[in-house]
């Protein structure tokens, strides 16, 4: 593709992201804040594409977009109450947050201009520069430097013990078990 | 080409939108899902920096990788305590969650 065009898919992409963020924190419901959120983590997925991390565009997607949305809609489903009332604004709450928001912007678009990034001889982002599948499985299976089992490791256990804590604390009690048939 | 600023300046506007949304809504599931963005920013640049300044090695692709396993835990647990909370106090307002206040 030439770079005119992927220019212009990038910044498609680019702006897709940012208005759907606004519309995801600003929606009154729920549901569509989630899908959303959905459509920003496929154009995110996107970027990687961009990038050449391909194995990285297809684990935010079968993760994200396929585990942690549903997860998310299953909880907006079990937690809408039944008279949904909208919560009236907070507009103290809202000043401090455009101020805070404005100050970081502000500092973060600051040293990003300000600084001069020592780009690697060849970032082969233009050409193509696919990080084979081998590497990737070798580096997360060895011991050695710049391999990451033990992480890979921990990981398996964070997820079991999220497992564990999230069927702990979701769990119905036993005393009201009548009450609560309909939640579940 | 595509500079490596423009993807700093997505993730960084994606940022801080994110953080707007967690101080300024109130349903609970809302803050996670402004947290999510946030999460998801970090992770545009650690892929982004990685590719552009240090193409050869893939320290920042790893981390992604595991940035994502730990959002999925983390969202998992998150929601699990939303719901045990929304049986508790009815809603999911954050407000109304003054049980631990005392």
């Amino acid at each position: 593709m030439s770079p005119i065009i992927n220019l212009l898919i990038f910044g498609g992409l680019a702006v897709a992201m940012l208005i759907m963020s606004v519309m995801a924190i600003t929606s009154k419901s729920l549901l569509r804040s989630a899908t959303y959120l959905l459509l920003i983590l496929i154009c995110t997925a996107g970027l990687y594409l961009f990038l050449h991390y391909h194995f990285l565009a297809a684990v935010q997607v079968s993760v994200y977009a396929g585990g942690v949305v549903v997860l998310f809609v299953f909880a907006i489903f079990l937690t809408t109450p039944k008279d949904q009332v909208l919560l009236k604004h907070e507009y103290r709450r809202y000043v401090y947050a455009a101020l805070i928001t404005i100050c970081g912007v502000g500092l973060v678009g600051f040293t990003l201009f300000k600084t001069k990034f020592i780009y690697a001889a060849n970032p082969s982002v233009d050409g193509y520069l696919e990080l084979p599948m081998q590497d990737i499985g070798r580096a997360l299976m060895g011991t050695e430097k710049y391999q990451y089992l033990l992480p890979f490791e921990a990981i398996s256990l964070l997820l079991l013990a999220a497992i564990i804590g999230g069927i702990l604390i979701a769990r119905k009690d036993k005393k009201d078990d009548g009450k609560d048939e309909s939640l579940l | 080409m595509i500079k490596l600023e423009y993807y700093l300046i997505v993730s960084t506007l994606m940022f801080f939108i994110g953080i707007f949304g967690f101080i300024t809504r109130k349903s609970m599931i809302a803050i996670l899902i402004s947290l999510e963005l946030v999460l998801n920013a970090v992770e545009i640049n650690f892929a982004a920096f990685n590719r552009y300044l240090f193409p050869e090695q893939m320290e920042g692709m790893f981390f992604t990788i595991f940035g994502i396993a730990i959002t999925a835990a983390e969202t998992a647990v998150a929601l699990a305590i939303i719901i045990n909370a929304y049986r508790l106090i009815g809603d999911i307002n954050i407000n109304d969650a003054t049980k631990l206040k005392g």
